[in-house]
């Protein structure tokens, strides 16, 4: 069986930050396995800009931002399988790859990065009722046929779900001649960036119609129209209020859901919020030396974050695999409540911890000039006003390794939204 | 003016599992034969949505001819699959009674089981029931058992039986629409939107048509109703909640509705059943679903509580039933060599089998046809990758790398099998008869990732335009070229 030190899984943003910052940090036998035939990832079909500005102070497009890592990954010298598939993995770090040339094979790793990403939640998933046509299409899909197959995936365009790909997918839809007739958001709230909504709504004007859901789809071949209905506080459509849209394309932008059926082939403990692995400060999962990062570990509004988090995972890859292992220290957990949907990590080591540790996590509701409020065990210590809070945006706190070290009897680390 | 390939000694209406199920035991004899079908597929319509369930015979009406064929229909079910390589498993069915009141129902089927000759049926109590199948609901106090139930996947039927029949010389003529039947001096005129087609025969197998054909050559009125089922299709993560298909006790409109699993490890809850007027009426419905959903929430059969966001689909299909409840089978009193395979509600999928055999006897005997001397009777199936053994699957992509390509990666279907797909006899020309024939497309993200991937090898190998390519033949395109 072929081994490796550290194997990376996916070679979107997230894995190519991992192996790049693994090999950085000593490790020379990194290998990235993709299913796709160029690294980059879901960026290389983002072509809008905006990306990068946290990391490079830059408005990058995503096939740029990619290629800031990709160089890197090639410059450092990492062995990249491009058009191969991960088909399994074992909790001895066995991992089944198969791609034409190669056909089907085993990789024994010491250290293992999972870095898959994530995928849209389907229409099926939502149960709307209607015909099933042709023109029904989730918004990365219909990215991808256009902005590397070259297609348009229709000329009149509904969009369902404001999330950050829907959004953005109006306004490219619209730059290709496309009309797009509104976005209709089920929650009384958009769960995309503000900016994305000036810039690829407000400025085309393409109206969002928040509380809103598609209650039907018309047509048997082809999409023929849809019905929007307004929905009420349970998001429940309130019947009187359905208005029809004749387009031939349903966009679906209704959620991402990280991919994790390789985690679960290895048992990791799992978030049942976030679908994904439950990891601790330096990103490792339930497994030790199985890392997790990038939106297979939750899903971020920011590639950025992407990258700074996959960055911490593939260091600590590395020092799994050069040792010395240190028997873990003492462990602070993390609990996301009022308001706090969950946390990124869930544990914290404070004796391991370097300078600073972010804590990201995401809200459950919008909220108006409330606090994010940390709780060491019973004890306020820090809050921070927020004109405003939302689903939409991750948020963060920072805790300091001095502050941590202070509290040598510290058991829990609390994230609230709190009211003044 | 009747040019010579539009003549043939019969024309089947319909590539359902019925149409195509007689289409290849027709095929066993030496006549010229067709199938039309208005969809561009086999099996895309009546049959296309249906719980895929392989019935063992308690539930028809002793006497009937629903009995009759379920039974034997049951143990062809076994024989064509090993003969015709699709999938079946035998998987058992209970029916569950949660209340002490309603026993006799139990009972009462009991009793049609044994009259219609179902092997092994009988009753578990309340004890055994929950050892087979831990997970069923707390209320349950007995429970019918029929180890003969199975699963089938309906597509991989009506696919495995057209593409037999299609090689021992059924012509397949699919987005051929029957409009009219109309008798001539000889036998029948089809009138069809791709012209006029003479035959001696007609095989009426139009599903929720079929009384429209057959009361246009026939005095003998009868009269379909499209009865629609709804269901929620559940994730595979779910597949293993029950082993055997678990029935409620049945109601006025059939059978109820499930919790069952898929012969692909989905599990499903449906199907609901109401009588709709518009035949192509596919479509699900706010109410229904909203009435599916809130049986799972309210634990139905089952005591694990099922997640309703793992359900990945919700589907539809219209049952074609008749007023008196059984199936029609044979020539009306009033128009000869006019064979009816209509009504075939279900266990309809089940009999589909004993339904092709019978008929083909009945036309072979009023045609005095003679059976072939050189029939074909193996088929071979789509080679599902993820269901070999790890040697197997490296042997495979040695010798045929195509295989080593994933295309759908929640199913893991490979390059190969959509090739071979597409290119075996009435192969696959659009979105949908790829997902049929290799579930591509069929996995938790519903195609979110493999869409684009199935339309370019459909537009390579079948040689035309990505704008051509459609999800269910014509008018379902799906791309448009780019404004350059």
């Amino acid at each position: 069986m072929e081994t490796c030190e550290i194997a990376v899984i996916g070679g979107g943003p997230a894995g190519l930050a991992a192996a790049a910052a693994a090999k950085k940090h000593g490790v020379d036998g990194v290998l990235i396995i993709d299913r796709d035939n160029r690294l980059g990832g879901i960026l290389n079909q983002c072509i809008h800009n905006g990306f990068g500005l946290h990391t490079f102070n830059e408005e990058l497009t995503g096939p740029e931002y990619a290629a800031r890592f990709v160089d890197e990954v090639d410059r450092l010298g990492i062995r990249c399988m491009l058009n191969t598939m991960v088909l399994d993995i074992n909790e001895r770090k066995e991992i089944t790859v198969m791609n034409s040339s190669d056909g089907l094979t085993e990789i024994k790793a010491e250290s293992v990065i999972l870095a898959m990403g994530c995928r849209e939640r389907p229409r099926g998933a939502l149960s709307i009722p209607g015909y099933r046509p042709a023109g029904i299409y989730s918004a990365g899909t219909a990215q991808r046929l256009i902005n590397i197959e070259g297609y348009m995936p229709g000329k009149e365009i509904v969009i369902l779900g404001s999330g950050d790909i829907g959004l953005i997918m109006a306004r490219r839809l619209t730059l290709e001649g496309a009309v797009v007739k509104a976005v209709a958001e089920i929650m009384p709230y958009s769960s995309g960036l503000k900016r994305n909504i000036v810039q690829c709504l407000d400025d085309f004007g393409i109206p969002l119609k928040l509380s809103h859901t598609v209650v039907d789809i018309k047509g048997r071949t082809r999409v023929e129209g849809v019905s929007i209905a307004q929905v009420d506080g349970n998001r429940a459509p309130i019947e009187g209020t359905e208005e029809y849209y004749a387009c031939d394309t349903l966009l679906l932008s209704v959620g991402l859901i990280p991919e994790n059926e390789l985690s679960q082939k290895i048992n990791l403990a799992m978030d049942p919020v976030t679908n994904s692995p439950i990891v601790n400060d330096i990103f490792e999962t339930s497994a030790p030396g199985v890392f997790a990062c990038g939106n297979a570990l939750h899903v971020h509004d920011l590639v950025d974050y992407v990258s700074e988090e996959a960055a911490i995972a593939g260091k600590n890859a590395a020092r799994h695999v050069r040792g010395p292992r240190t028997a873990p220290g003492r462990q602070i957990s993390v609990k996301a409540a009022d308001g706090v949907t969950y946390t990124v990590p869930r544990t914290i080591d404070p004796q391991r911890a370097e300078g600073t540790v972010k804590i990201r996590f995401r809200v459950r509701d919008v909220y108006r000039g409330h606090c994010l409020n940390v709780y060491f065990d019973g004890d306020k210590v820090q809050s921070s006003k927020k004109m405003i809070l939302t689903p939409g945006e991750m948020e963060e706190v920072t805790l300091k390794k001095s502050d941590l070290a202070k509290r040598d009897d510290l058991k829990e680390i609390t994230v609230k939204v709190e009211k003044e | 003016m009747d040019d010579i390939s539009n003549t043939y000694e019969v024309v089947i209406i319909g590539a359902g599992v019925t149409g195509c199920c007689i289409a290849r035991e027709l095929s066993k004899f030496q006549v010229s034969a067709c199938v039309i079908e208005k969809g561009d597929d086999v099996a895309s319509g009546t049959s296309k949505g249906n719980s895929g369930v392989i019935h063992s015979g308690f539930d028809a009406k002793p006497g009937s001819l629903m009995a009759q064929l379920n039974t034997v229909g049951n143990r062809l079910m076994w024989e064509k699959a090993e003969e015709l390589d699709f999938p079946v498993k035998m998987n058992g069915a209970l029916v569950v009674c949660t209340n002490e009141n309603e026993r006799d129902k139990l009972d009462a089927l009991l009793d049609q089981g044994i009259k219609n000759g179902v092997p092994g049926v009988r009753i578990l109590e309340r004890g055994e029931v929950l050892e087979m199948e831990p997970n069923l609901t707390d209320k349950t106090v007995a429970a019918l058992y029929a180890p003969t139930g199975g699963v089938i996947c309906p597509f991989n039927l009506a696919i495995a039986m057209a593409e037999n029949a299609n090689i021992n010389g059924v012509e397949f003529r699919l987005e051929t629409e029957a409009l009219s039947v109309e008798k001539t001096g000889t036998g029948y005129r089809v009138r069809t939107n791709r012209g006029d087609i003479s035959a001696v025969a007609v095989v009426n197998a139009a599903g929720v048509y079929a009384d429209k054909f057959h009361n246009m050559v026939s005095g003998d009125k009868i009269r379909i109703t499209a009865r629609k089922g709804e269901y929620l299709l559940f994730d595979k993560i779910l597949g293993d909640i029950f082993r055997t298909s678990v029935f409620p006790l049945p109601g006025a409109m059939g059978k109820g509705v499930l919790t069952a699993p898929t012969i692909h490890g989905n599990l499903y809850v449906g199907p609901s059943a109401n009588d709709v007027e518009d035949k192509e009426a596919v479509n699900t419905t706010k109410a229904v679903l909203d009435d599916l959903a809130d049986k799972v929430r309210a634990n139905h059969l089952c005591k694990v509580p099922l997640p309703l966001n793992k359900v990945i689909n919700s589907f539809s299909g219209l049952r074609p039933h008749e007023d008196r409840h059984d199936f029609i089978i044979g020539e009306p009193p009033d128009a000869e060599r006019f064979f009816d395979a209509a009504g075939i509600e279900s266990p309809g999928l089940t009999c589909s089998p004993a339904i092709g055999e019978m008929l083909s006897e009945i036309i072979a005997e009023k045609m005095s046809l003679p059976k072939k001397d050189r029939f074909i009777s193996k088929r071979r199936g789509v080679t599902r990758f993820d269901h070999l053994t790890r040697e197997e699957k490296k042997a495979l992509v040695r010798e045929a790398p195509r295989y080593g390509n994933v295309v759908c990666r929640c199913e893991t279907i490979t390059e190969g099998e959509i090739l071979d797909a597409i290119h075996r006899p009435l192969g696959a020309r659009s979105l949908d008869s790829v997902k049929r024939r290799t579930r591509a497309g069929m996995g938790r993200c519903q195609g979110g990732f493999c869409t684009p991937k199935v339309m370019a090898i459909l537009s390579r190998e079948l040689g035309i335009k990505m704008s051509d390519v459609t999800k269910k033949g014509s008018g379902s395109w799906m791309v448009t070229e780019c404004d350059k």
